[in-house]
């Protein structure tokens, strides 16, 4: 394993001198929280696309789709119809969020819903709400550096296993701090390279060792392949597979970590050209997810000297089990390289987008609403190392399991924030204290339906006249929260009260 | 930034999603494709699908791109 280490250190080296020469890419004053937050709002449509790309498909991802699909089959490939939902989407939505977001000087999407509604409670709930939901993700990242960390034998128990964790994630503090979202977009680069590397060689090289694709899918039990068909009077994964990959679309792009990537191109034109051109990743995604498959027909699971791996991960060890299995061992270094890498690219990117948020529509709107340029800047550069921190020491210290249900829940609580900001760009009849209430009812229906199920699962059974439909709870929540907004403005319109100004329209 | 071109272009953005939305219509292992069952080749080939209706959105809208229209 000395091969497979030496080689991960080096590029783990090398990305880090990266790092923190990011800061001096494209010189410019970091002491500006347009400079440090988002770049400049200068990339252009190739660096987007790499920054995008790494911000939206995380190391996670690489570790918990396969997972899935080597745990419960099919539904791990909700992935796919996910995506394809997802780009179309913001094709049409973000390069209008952009044009106000840059005409106005905007850094986060709750600086939009402030002040087009010109409430300030709406504004902080938007942020809230990005910030709670933000985090788990970014503990998610970290423990999908801990798999691969503990594939390279750095696991397991006693006093020093975390220590590799912890150096890894205090370089990134580093270098986000001095280089901002220029040091992930730099990154980013490398990290897609490596990424793509490892999943043409994952799907090219290791099928022909399990007898091709249809000897891999051939040795998957057809009730894995495919969903069971539904029961009578139960609408089933019919419904379940598809509503998941609806939400988790909407949800996905009112993350604040790709709202801060969108903000950070330079044009409205590279946000349409990148919905069209981020797609590759999809294809790399659905093959991505296929690895869960050459694990199960691989029988790693049953190995001894995975066994470990999978007590202490579960079906998270499954991608590495299968590179340990079958690459040679400088390979298995690049590839955890590849993915170790993957997270610190979101990572960097999410406590950014949460720095941001904090410092924008927390701290400068109620704190200290006249902060000069140069303190803004600097209190998101603080509050990002007191993000990564937090998510650091909640990894270190609570079981793995809650950070999973709490990224699940922060889905169901992000897609709440869809009126204020995604039906805010079209219309200005919704008024504001109805928005606030239907965040409300919104945040408590879904995750009332999400511990009705122990927070194990999202999708919720809905009877309706004699039906049941299995659909993902973040719509549901949703549906709730639309009804109550429509219905609340309906009423406070007609008793007149004050809607408040858009301010959007000036400077 | 106003375009000649009608709203409803905009419609075909809608179509990747509607293409995987009925699960029962790709729920089944065939036919196979190069070894995949339809399941999943049917669901990888809406991703050049989207690619393609999203890229001709975007020439039919794009301010810039709109062919100048001859005589009058």
């Amino acid at each position: 394993m000395t091969i497979a280490l030496t080689v991960f250190l080096v590029l783990f080296l090398f990305v880090t001198i990266l790092g923190f020469w990011a800061s001096r890419w494209r010189p410019a004053n970091l002491g500006l929280l347009s400079e440090w937050g988002l770049g400049g709002r200068r990339f252009g449509g190739v660096i987007t696309w790499f920054l995008l790309g790494g911000d939206l498909y995380t190391a996670y991802t690489f570790i918990a789709v396969p997972a899935l699909v080597f745990g419960q089959g099919a539904l791990g490939f909700f992935a796919l119809p996910y995506t394809i939902t997802m780009y179309p989407v913001m094709f049409l939505v973000m390069p209008k969020l952009w044009t106000i977001a840059n005409r106005n000087g905007y850094v986060t999407a709750a600086d939009f819903v402030h002040q087009r509604f010109d409430c300030r409670l709406l504004g902080v709930l938007v942020a809230i709400t990005g910030i709670l939901a933000t985090m788990p993700y970014i503990a998610l990242q970290l423990i999908g550096m801990q798999v691969v960390l503990a594939g390279l034998g750095m696991g397991g128990q006693g006093q020093w296993t975390d220590l590799p964790l912890i150096a890894a994630f205090a370089i990134l503090a580093a270098y986000t701090y001095t280089g901002g979202l220029r040091a992930p977009a730099v990154i980013a680069v490398i990290k897609d390279v490596l990424i793509y590397a490892t999943v043409l060689a994952a799907v090219l090289y290791i099928p022909e060792k399990l007898g091709g694709w249809s000897g891999i899918f051939a040795h998957v039990p057809s009730d894995k392949l495919l969903f069971s068909k539904p029961l009578t009077h139960n609408t089933g994964m019919d419904t379940g597979y598809v509503t998941l990959a609806l939400g988790s679309a909407l949800a996905l792009i009112l993350y604040p970590h790709a709202i801060t990537g969108i903000l950070g191109a330079q044009s409205p034109g590279v946000v349409r050209r990148n919905a069209i051109f981020l797609p590759a990743y999809s294809l790399i995604l659905g093959l991505l997810a296929l690895l869960g498959y050459m694990a199960y027909v691989a029988h790693v699971g049953n190995m001894p000297q995975f066994r470990a791996g999978f007590k202490e991960y579960g079906p998270s060890f499954a991608v590495p089990a299968l590179f340990l299995r079958f690459f040679p061992h400088w390979f298995v270094g690049f590839a955890f390289a590849a993915i170790a890498i993957g997270a610190l690219v979101p990572a960097a990117i999410m406590s950014i987008a949460a720095a941001n948020l904090f410092t924008r529509n927390i701290y400068k709107a109620y704190l200290d609403p006249h902060v000069s340029d140069g303190k803004e800047a600097k209190i998101a550069k603080l509050t990002s190392l007191v993000v990564k921190f937090g998510a650091l020491v909640f990894v270190l210290g609570v079981p793995e399991k809650y950070a999973i249900e709490l990224q699940l829940l922060g889905g169901i609580w992000i897609i709440q924030t869809l009126p204020a900001i995604v039906l805010g760009l079209y219309t200005r009849w919704l008024h504001r204290y109805a928005l606030v209430l239907g965040w409300v009812a919104g945040m408590a229906t879904g995750t009332a339906m999400a511990a009705s199920a122990s927070f194990k699962s999202v999708i919720y059974p809905l009877p309706i006249a004699g039906y049941t439909i299995p659909a993902y709870a973040a719509l549901y929540a949703l549906a709730v929260n639309l009804a109550v907004t429509s219905v609340l403005t309906g009423i406070l319109r007609a008793l007149r009260v004050q809607a408040g100004q858009d301010r959007t329209l000036a400077a | 930034m106003a375009s000649t071109r009608p709203k409803w272009v905009y419609l075909l953005l809608i179509v990747p999603f509607l293409g995987t939305a009925w699960v029962p219509l790709y729920d089944r292992l065939s036919p196979t494709l190069f070894g995949f069952p339809f399941f999943y080749w049917y669901q990888l080939a809406w991703v050049p699908g989207s690619v393609l209706l999203t890229g001709l959105v975007y020439l039919l809208t794009e301010p810039r791109r709109v062919v100048p229209r001859s005589g009058s």
